[in-house]
């Protein structure tokens, strides 16, 4: 078996006196588009901060292409993996522009170069046309969109993005997933903090479930998704049906 | 102009009218004051010092009054007022907050502690160096006290940060408060006087002593422009791309403490520069520090230099104290940021 792009080793997190994670252990490798789903406070995000290293696990390891993320010094592990954070508040008036150029500074000044990638990142994300707009003036979708531009321009082997959809409409969620799931063909490792299993299922390679810090669950969409573990996982009865069109699993919710 | 469309004038281009301004403003200086000197005088006094004109053209007193008094003062003012502005911008991009300065993170407030204790335990007993040293070394200590007590991995964040630096501040400034109760009438005085902030004690060779320092903070900040920019994403996010976040920190808080106990040891407390040049001059240029920082520098030492003549002139023979100015030409200005802010919304 190749060493994974990401591993996690028995990694756990304490959080006060709750454990937040305990025992996870997850190898995460190049060309797939991996989705994290769980209930609020499952541990979905922290998870996330463990894999992108900004922190680091009470027990166990994370390791990047085989070395410990906490070994990496931040410029070159800039180069590896690219985040989109929840939190997209730019302090300053910067244009929209001026925020995805920023993707580019981990890498050597190229100014041509990165002029193209700062604009084929805009257009990826369809916030080309805000461009000369201060980001303190955009929308909640529209910054999210920003934020994912920046960190596409980053071109990392390693995408991690924390609820990229929270704040899109219809059209712009499944244009994200699809760009997502584009990076991962092209053979970049993905990994998606997801709330909406239909998106999770229409678009992942893989999925994992949290359940209360722990994995519950973890395989492709058809195995994971399915009325038993939904059921336990999320205490919400549901169906689960065939998409029309898409062939994949759909997840519907209904009474008990 | 579609809304909160941005746009960016030449940056290169603006540095080099401002500075064409600064140096009409000092040259202005030069020539106005108690003594007026039509400005050949002037030009003819600073020749002859490089052997360009005739010694013997220019008398004296106007050689005295241009060396001596007017071009340290000047060359004082343009630095303390550069100072001020960068270490501004300095702190308000490290807490991600354009209300941050250097009165409000209680640096000024260390330095000025260190001053008055200096002026109230022991003025003139160690000579007229004991005064500057004892602020730069108030604001140096408040500073590195509010570094150690907030850094990264004790007190999270910026907000930790912001709210030690306010405790300290306030602190300090009861320290200062006591010992001006305790002080005598005649150190009162020169408390007073340097509370308020002045540059008329400017002497030639404490200026040329003290300049490099200076130089050496600024060109420190301006280097940290591309990080600036980068902690404008939040800490977590510049880190995300590749920003050694507690590195920039500790330079920031250091370079800022450097320049802004050097300004208050040397010329006493001049608030509001380093909360309004930054922000006219983001209004004017926009955010990108790497043109923010030179010229909020240029402007705040025009700022200085112009209020510092106005100050020496509008009442002769007097002196208005140059803080009076800045606080009052502040202040409101401040009051109108927080009102117009909170009325868009912002956070």
């Amino acid at each position: 078996m190749s060493t994974p792009l990401l591993e996690l080793r028995n990694a756990g997190v304490m959080r006060g006196n709750r454990r937040v994670l305990s025992g996870v252990s997850l190898r995460l490798e190049a060309g797939t588009l991996t989705a994290l789903v769980g209930p609020n406070g499952a541990g979905k995000s922290t998870l996330l901060a463990l894999l992108a290293g900004d922190a680091v696990p009470d027990q166990g390891n994370t390791l990047l292409s085989g070395r410990a993320l906490a070994d990496w010094p931040v410029r070159e592990l800039a180069l590896q993996r690219a985040v989109m954070a929840q939190d997209h508040v730019v302090r300053f008036a910067f244009s929209v522009h001026e925020v995805v150029a920023m993707g580019r500074l981990p890498h050597p000044p190229d100014r041509e170069q990165d002029a193209r990638i700062t604009a084929q990142a805009m257009a990826e994300v369809e916030v080309g046309a805000l461009a000369g707009r201060d980001v303190q003036t955009l929308s909640g979708g529209e910054a999210a969109r920003t934020s994912l531009a920046r960190a596409l321009a980053q071109c990392t082997p390693v995408l991690l993005l924390d609820e990229p959809t929270a704040a899109l409409d219809l059209r712009h969620q499944e244009r994200t997933l699809h760009s997502a799931r584009e990076l991962a063909r092209q053979g970049r490792c993905v990994v998606v903090v997801l709330h909406d299993l239909n998106l999770a299922s229409a678009y992942a390679d893989r999925i994992v479930m949290l359940c209360e810090g722990r994995i519950a669950a973890d395989g492709a969409p058809r195995l994971v998704l399915t009325r038993d573990i939904i059921g336990q996982v999320y205490g919400q009865a549901v169906q689960v049906i065939e998409h029309p069109t898409r062939g994949v699993p759909l997840v519907v919710p209904c009474d008990e | 102009m579609i809304a909160g469309q941005v746009r960016r004038p030449n940056g290169a281009l603006l540095l080099v009218l401002l500075a064409a301004v600064l140096l009409a403003a000092v040259l202005l200086s030069f020539a106005v004051g108690p003594l007026k000197l039509p400005p050949a005088d002037v030009l003819q006094a600073i020749a002859a010092r490089f052997g360009l004109a005739d010694p013997h053209t220019v008398s004296a007193r106007d050689m005295g009054v241009v060396w001596q008094l007017r071009i340290p003062r000047a060359l004082l003012g343009a630095l303390v007022g550069a100072s001020l502005a960068m270490a501004g911008v300095a702190l308000q991009g490290l807490f991600g907050n354009p209300l941050a300065d250097p009165g409000i993170v209680g640096v000024s407030q260390g330095a000025s502690l260190g001053a008055v204790a200096a002026i109230v335990l022991g003025a003139g007993t160690l000579g007229a160096w004991l005064i500057p040293l004892a602020a730069f070394l108030g604001g140096a200590g408040a500073t590195t006290l509010i570094y150690l007590l907030a850094r990264p991995g004790r007190g999270e964040g910026t907000a930790t940060l912001l709210l030690v630096g306010i405790a300290i501040g306030a602190a300090c400034s009861a320290a200062v408060g006591f010992l001006t109760y305790i002080a005598s009438e005649s150190e009162l005085q020169s408390l007073v006087f340097w509370q308020m902030g002045s540059l008329a004690h400017a002497r030639w060779n404490d200026v040329a002593a003290v300049a490099p320092v200076f130089l050496v903070g600024l060109l420190a900040l301006w280097r940290l422009a591309t990080p600036l920019d980068m902690l404008a994403l939040g800490e977590r996010q510049a880190r995300h791309i590749g920003l050694d976040v507690p590195r920039t920190r500790l330079l920031l808080v250091v370079f800022s403490a450097l320049l802004v106990g050097a300004a208050v040891a040397f010329a006493g407390s001049i608030g509001f520069v380093g909360l309004v040049v930054p922000h006219l001059v983001r209004m004017l240029a926009g955010p990108g520090h790497r043109w923010l920082l030179p010229l909020s520098g240029v402007t705040g030492a025009v700022l200085i230099v112009v209020a510092d003549t106005a100050a020496r002139t509008l009442d002769p023979p007097s002196e208005i104290p140059l803080g009076l100015f800045s606080a009052a030409l502040g202040a409101p200005f401040f009051l109108w940021l927080v009102l117009h802010r909170r009325g868009r919304g912002a956070a």
